[in-house]
């Protein structure tokens, strides 16, 4: 499903009889990575929906939760071909990211409460998950906000001569903001190691793809660039994702070329939890993707099938996961907050490396 | 002590710190082959290369956005905006990700990037391109903001924000880019947040920054001249860091305040200085605060008007002597 650019930066192109179990990337998976891929999913599933508990039963969690549910082939089969100089950014909707990239559920957990134990120290919030230590640059508010910054990381690995590249999620309401077609231009232009990911899940917000964005396809936008686009057209499958996320990868790491890929997923939450959903979707669309396509039942069908599954290894991994999430809601409950002091921490580097300090005067004002 | 331009300060202060430090990047419209839209970056190009002296688009939220990526990942990126005035363009990627980014991952990620260009009036390029943003830039905990006067100080405080560790928004003024000053030829670093008494004075304090602090001086002489008052003149050179102590130190001498600058008069940087002043060294006052700053509409594109709308050393000479009535 890959699609010509007008320009001459081709790419293969090949749908007839494409399985994406078989090609090689996924063919010489073992069972053990497989069994994980599948843990992973299970366990932002499980993690987020112990979060919607603690954010609508006492409200422990504030603000904005923006669930990952029903995308999470996406993370987990984005994450797995990551290189070990490969990075990663995304907007708010970055639980899944997180797990995936390997970050705990306590941390993250901790995070959402607002406690001082969390990845941000109580200071992001469910929105702004970071992990540089695992290439992980967040974990960010505003629409689109993020892309430029995963064009400067592939910029800045660029420069370095690290042969890694920045994907870059965005949902698809973030494709009509201006920042997004500077960056695709200065990606293209410069011939950046960038993956952008589109995660299609079709509503920006409450609107629908079809009343916010023109044009036939999201990701056929790079075309006007030059770039090389495709789209994943079974984003709830891991193996699809893994085939065409590797590609583009590739292409980045080989050739330092840009691309956009446009994964068709759907999420089954609201936009956030705050927000109803019932004024644009009908709970049967919903119901529809959950029994056809739910990535998570789809995958375990598959694997059991293949005999890399069975029930008992299922119920392992499903205990396991709610156990992991129950913890880090235990733990979350009992952390500390943020002091009063911690407020004005954070803001200045020079600040908090006193040490350092070259600047005089004053930082902070009352 | 050899005599150069503000201009060539600055480009001096870019070049030694290109050349000491591998990670530090040019980007801006026009700096490379153009050699900059004010000749500031001219001959840099021709010394280190399209790689590190990097001509962008037109495209300010998406060069200073892949800006603040590259400087998460620890290079040191100068980015010149034509006009200050642009920053506009990229105010989510200034105001949202690099003023925050430290911030909300809890202190994980730096974002050591300068971004510098012209904040003034006075050129008669009209409203959209003559804004003087220091009061809105410093409003944001996170950043930094940085307005030299003379050529000495832009050299200096350059090399200062090229390596210092967090987002500085550097204002300079296209009026003064001309203008010369003694700079010596030995490496010398002046810390961000240092206030300088640029004449001393025991009548009045007039406080400033930027051009303002010219005319201010050229205000003080008038002032001598007619009156045989003595002011003294402080430039702030920082904004966010502010030096309160100088400030204060004046204050506490000549108990009485003018403050100066280019920028309206409305929650500016002026605004802010009368309230700390107040707060801090009320008892030391003899005459209320009074503040000459520009007049309070977007600028005027008419030549001659223009001028009345910003302050002049007139003005500023007005204003000391009301506030000494």
């Amino acid at each position: 499903m890959i699609k010509k650019t007008p320009s001459p930066r081709k790419t293969e192109v090949s749908d007839s009889g494409y399985d994406a179990r078989q090609v090689p990337i996924n063919a010489k998976l073992a069972p053990d990575e497989k069994i994980n891929f599948f843990r992973d999913m299970v366990r932002i599933r499980r993690f987020e929906e112990r979060c919607l508990r603690s954010y609508q039963a006492g409200g422990k969690i504030g603000g904005f939760l923006h669930l990952y549910i029903g995308q999470e082939s996406v993370a987990v089969g984005c994450v797995s071909v990551m290189g070990k100089d490969d990075h990663i950014i995304t907007a708010y909707r970055d639980h899944g990211h997180g797990l995936a990239v390997g970050m705990g559920m306590n941390e993250m957990m901790a995070e959402n409460y607002g406690k001082y134990t969390g990845c941000s120290k109580g200071k992001g919030g469910s929105m702004h998950f970071f992990d540089p230590s695992r290439h992980y640059w967040g974990g960010h508010g505003i629409v689109g906000g993020q892309v430029p910054l995963g064009t400067g990381i592939a910029y800045a690995l660029k420069f370095k001569g690290i042969k890694g590249a920045c994907m870059t999620f965005m949902g698809d309401g973030a494709v009509n903001q201006g920042a997004v077609h500077e960056s695709y231009n200065l990606a293209a232009l410069w011939e950046l190691p960038v993956v952008y990911i589109i995660e299609n899940n079709g509503y920006s917000m409450g609107t629908s793809q079809e009343r916010s964005s023109a044009g036939e396809s999201l990701a056929g936008r790079a075309a006007g660039y030059g770039m090389n686009w495709a789209i994943v057209e079974n984003g709830h499958d891991v193996y699809e994702v893994r085939d065409k996320v590797s590609k583009a990868l590739k292409l980045a790491h080989e050739q330092s070329k840009p691309s956009v890929l446009e994964i068709r997923t759907y999420r089954y939450r609201g936009h956030s939890v705050a927000d109803p959903d019932s004024t644009y979707r009908d709970k049967a669309e919903i119901e529809e993707y959950k029994s056809t396509k739910d990535p998570i039942m789809v995958y375990q069908n598959a694997l059991v099938a293949e005999g890399v599954l069975n029930d008992e290894i299922i119920k392992k991994i499903e205990d396991a996961a709610r156990a992991e999430a129950e913890t880090s809601a235990q733990f979350a409950e009992q952390s500390p907050y943020p002091t009063l002091e911690d407020i004005k921490k954070d803001v200045y580097w020079e600040v908090d490396n006193p040490q350092d300090k070259k600047s005089v005067g004053s930082l902070f004002f009352d | 002590m050899p005599v150069i331009t503000y201009r060539e300060a600055l480009r001096h202060a870019m070049d030694e710190e290109l050349g000491r430090d591998p990670n530090v990047v040019i980007l801006g419209e026009e700096v490379g082959q153009f050699h900059g839209a004010y000749k500031v970056t001219e001959g840099l190009l021709a010394k280190y290369g399209p790689k590190r002296i990097v001509d962008t688009p037109i495209s300010e939220a998406g060069f200073l956005g892949l800006g603040i990526g590259s400087a998460m990942l620890g290079l040191r990126p100068v980015m010149e905006l034509m006009f200050f005035s642009f920053y506009s363009v990229a105010f989510d990627q200034i105001f949202n990700n690099a003023a925050n980014i430290r911030y909300m991952s809890g202190g994980l990620i730096n974002c050591p990037i300068v971004i510098r260009g012209p904040a003034n009036g006075g050129t008669n390029v009209g409203a959209t391109h003559s804004h003087t943003p220091e009061s809105i830039a410093a409003y944001h905990p996170g950043i930094k903001v940085v307005v030299p006067s003379t050529p000495y100080d832009a050299k200096g405080l350059l090399k200062s924000a090229i390596r210092d560790n967090d987002p500085v928004m550097f204002m300079e003024n296209t009026m003064l880019y001309g203008e010369t000053g003694e700079v010596p030829d030995e490496e010398y670093l002046i810390p961000l947040g240092s206030a300088k008494v640029m004449r001393e004075g025991k009548d009045i304090s007039i406080i400033g920054h930027g051009r303002a602090i010219q005319m201010a001086l050229k205000a003080a002489d008038m002032l001598k001249e007619k009156h045989n008052i003595n002011a003294e003149v402080v430039d702030l050179r920082s904004i966010r860091p502010l030096d309160e102590e100088t400030v204060l130190a004046s204050v506490k001498k000549t108990n009485r305040v003018l403050l100066v600058e280019e920028a309206k008069p409305f929650c500016s940087v002026s605004a802010m200085l009368a309230c700390i002043i107040q707060e801090k060294a009320f008892d030391y006052l003899d005459a209320p605060i009074r503040r000459v700053t520009s007049m309070d509409a977007p600028a005027i594109y008419s030549p001659p008007l223009e001028k009345e709308q910003l302050p002049t050393p007139q003005k500023i000479f007005d204003g000391a002597l009301a506030v000494l009535k």
